[in-house]
């Protein structure tokens, strides 16, 4: 992947099996970002496969419409949800339930909206139902609708870019339950996440990367907490000698 | 267990805080000015001279929901407003006619003007695409390129025209001037046109996937960007029907004028900003209304002939819009963060606001 005369990503090869929880770690700049917006349809790489289901996707022809139809949903740090509109529209907003003109079956949304508030996420008697605007919502609250919305939509692979960022301590934990429904679920996931706790409990497997890379692949126990993170030093003290 | 109702405060009501506001307008212009606003004239003149800053209206509400702004609209007005009136002059009047000599619409001549409305109205969406290219796929804040198309088609449109004025005396011949600007009975049939256009704005701004993705982009680009919403076609498309609208807009101005003027369109940009932003679309982009707008649009019409009726003078109507324009700006900001009101007056609301603008932020004791 590259923008201009940079290049972002290069030799990023992995793979995300059913049922499993891949941890994506690196510093700011790594690519992470730009990895994930490759596999969510947002950017467009410049080279390179990609397959879903065993199957090649057409990166020409692959969007976020195209990502949803093949099952792969996001959840953006903080752009997952627009603060001034209510629920029912950030729920189906990019696949609206719609008559042959376009125009929005606002009832039923509404409907299927509060369904999926209860049975999903569970905010029950929480004051909160189909009208509420996201902007009233806490940011625990706001990750949960949006994980509770990959879910609801059936998403096979969901990807989670940093969901527990500038959260109070109660409202992480409230997230990383979600988290661990996906894969109860069994669904794969996609796990972004700057804090090494967070990551080294839930991940499967943890891919690092540095500057566009992949330097590293660890299993589930290979290493502990603190292993962990000596090992990421060192990565990142041999990845400098190395560059000069 | 069936969650209780959430019941709706009346000021969420769409346009209902805004009726208010407009009725307390005529209220007071029916003691300053009773002469004018106890009789039904005045009312059958805001029906004629209202809808085409409505119409625009209704379009600048869609963009600035969209967060956006189109500056541009007064040069399609007057772009719109030559292409007809040279059109009809030149190719459905008789060549040799002079303003005088009218002679009677054949049925094939009837329906000239018709295929010259289309022409404007393409004139119109050309440039509302052009404005949509320029935003969209050039990146040029929308504020700066509509300011630029102002002036170009302003220019383009003093030059096509040489600067002169076209009379379309005879023009109520045709049947074009009848139904777009027409008498049915008192009424003046552009105000049906304003509001069967008002209604098709609120049904996309509020029912149509086109319209909740304006509120998206408005709202937020990102967010709008990862959920699949193709900001860049839906923007084109944006300031095209914009540029369709302000074409229409112009049409039935030079139709109820029968008449083009070069300076058709100029004064719009004050009391077409007015009316959408006393109407309550957020100057923020992700929320408009539409209802909103409608009733903006007759309120600034009420108050431009009101004061001239209760005998301040036509030189005070700008000073006048212009302020209330400032104070609906202020008052919907304040609405939308209370904070604001504190930081320019310096002293605290008390609680009761500060709750409403952030319920989420109350810390669990």
């Amino acid at each position: 992947m590259a923008f201009g005369n940079v290049v972002a990503l290069r030799n990023v090869d992995f793979e995300v099996g059913a049922g499993e929880i891949v941890g994506l770690i690196g510093d700011n700049g790594a690519g992470k970002s730009t990895l994930i917006k490759i596999v969510t349809g947002v950017l467009r790489p410049t080279s390179g496969r990609l397959y879903i289901r065993d199957q090649p996707v057409d990166p020409e022809r692959y969007s976020v419409r195209r990502a949803h139809d093949l099952r792969i949903e996001a959840v953006h740090q903080e752009k997952s949800l627009a603060d001034k509109q209510p629920l029912w529209r950030n729920l189906f907003v990019g696949r609206q339930i719609t008559n042959r003109f376009g125009f929005i079956d606002v009832r039923r949304q509404k409907a299927l909206a509060n369904e999926l508030l209860l049975e999903q996420i569970g905010f029950r008697g929480a004051g909160l139902d189909a009208d509420s605007t996201v902007g009233d919502l806490s940011g625990g609250e706001r990750q949960g609708i949006a994980i509770g919305r990959a879910m609801y939509f059936d998403a096979d692979l969901i990807i989670l870019d940093e969901p527990t960022v500038a959260l109070a301590l109660k409202e992480v934990q409230k997230v990383l339950d979600f988290v661990r429904r996906i894969k109860e679920s069994g669904r794969a996931c996609i796990y972004i996440e700057h804090n090494l706790a967070h990551v080294h409990e839930l991940a499967d497997r943890l891919v690092v990367l540095d500057r566009g890379e992949v330097v590293s692949v660890l299993k589930r126990g290979e290493l502990t907490l603190g292993g962990l993170t000596r090992h990421l030093l060192e990565l990142q003290e041999e990845r400098e000698h190395a560059g000069g | 267990m069936a969650e209780p109702k959430r019941r709706r405060h009346w000021g969420e009501i769409e346009g209902l805080p805004i009726l208010i506001v407009l009725l307390v307008i005529v209220g007071i212009f029916m003691i300053t000015a009773p002469a004018s606003f106890l009789g039904p004239r005045i009312y059958m003149s805001f029906l004629a001279t209202v809808p085409p800053p409505l119409i625009l209206g209704l379009g600048l509400t869609l963009v600035i929901a969209a967060g956006e702004i189109d500056l541009s609209f007064p040069s399609v007005v007057k772009m719109s407003g030559i292409t007809f009136a040279m059109l009809t002059k030149f190719v459905a009047f008789p060549m040799d006619a002079g303003d005088d000599l009218i002679i009677e619409p054949g049925e094939a001549r009837n329906l000239l003007p018709w295929l010259f409305v289309l022409a404007a109205v393409a004139v119109g969406a050309a440039i509302g695409f052009l404005n949509g290219v320029l935003v969209a796929v050039i990146g040029i804040p929308s504020i700066i390129a509509t300011l630029a198309m102002l002036f170009v088609f302003e220019g383009v449109s003093l030059i096509v025209g040489s600067g002169q004025q076209y009379s379309l005396r005879g023009i109520d011949q045709y049947s074009v001037h009848a139904v777009l600007t027409g008498r049915i009975g008192p009424v003046p049939v552009q105000a049906i046109w304003g509001l069967a256009i008002a209604g098709v704005i609120w049904l996309i701004l509020n029912r149509h996937r086109f319209g909740e993705h304006l509120l998206f982009i408005g709202d937020n680009q990102n967010v709008a960007r990862v959920v699949g919403v193709n900001v860049e076609r839906e923007k084109i498309k944006l300031f095209t029907l914009m540029g369709a609208l302000g074409a229409i807009a112009g049409v039935l101005v030079t139709l109820e004028n029968r008449n083009f003027y070069t300076t058709q369109g100029t004064g719009f940009l004050l009391i077409v900003m007015a009316a959408v932003f006393i109407g309550g679309t957020a100057i923020t982009g992700g929320k408009g209304s539409v209802i909103g707008t409608l009733l903006g649009s007759y309120i600034v019409g009420c108050i431009e002939a009101g004061i001239v009726a209760s005998g301040l003078g036509g030189y005070w109507t700008r000073l006048v819009v212009g302020l209330v324009f400032l104070a609906a700006v202020v008052f919907h900001l304040t609405m939308e963060d209370p904070k604001r009101l504190r930081r320019l007056a310096g002293f605290r609301l008390g609680g009761r606001l500060e709750r409403r603008a952030a319920p989420s932020a109350q810390a669990p004791p």
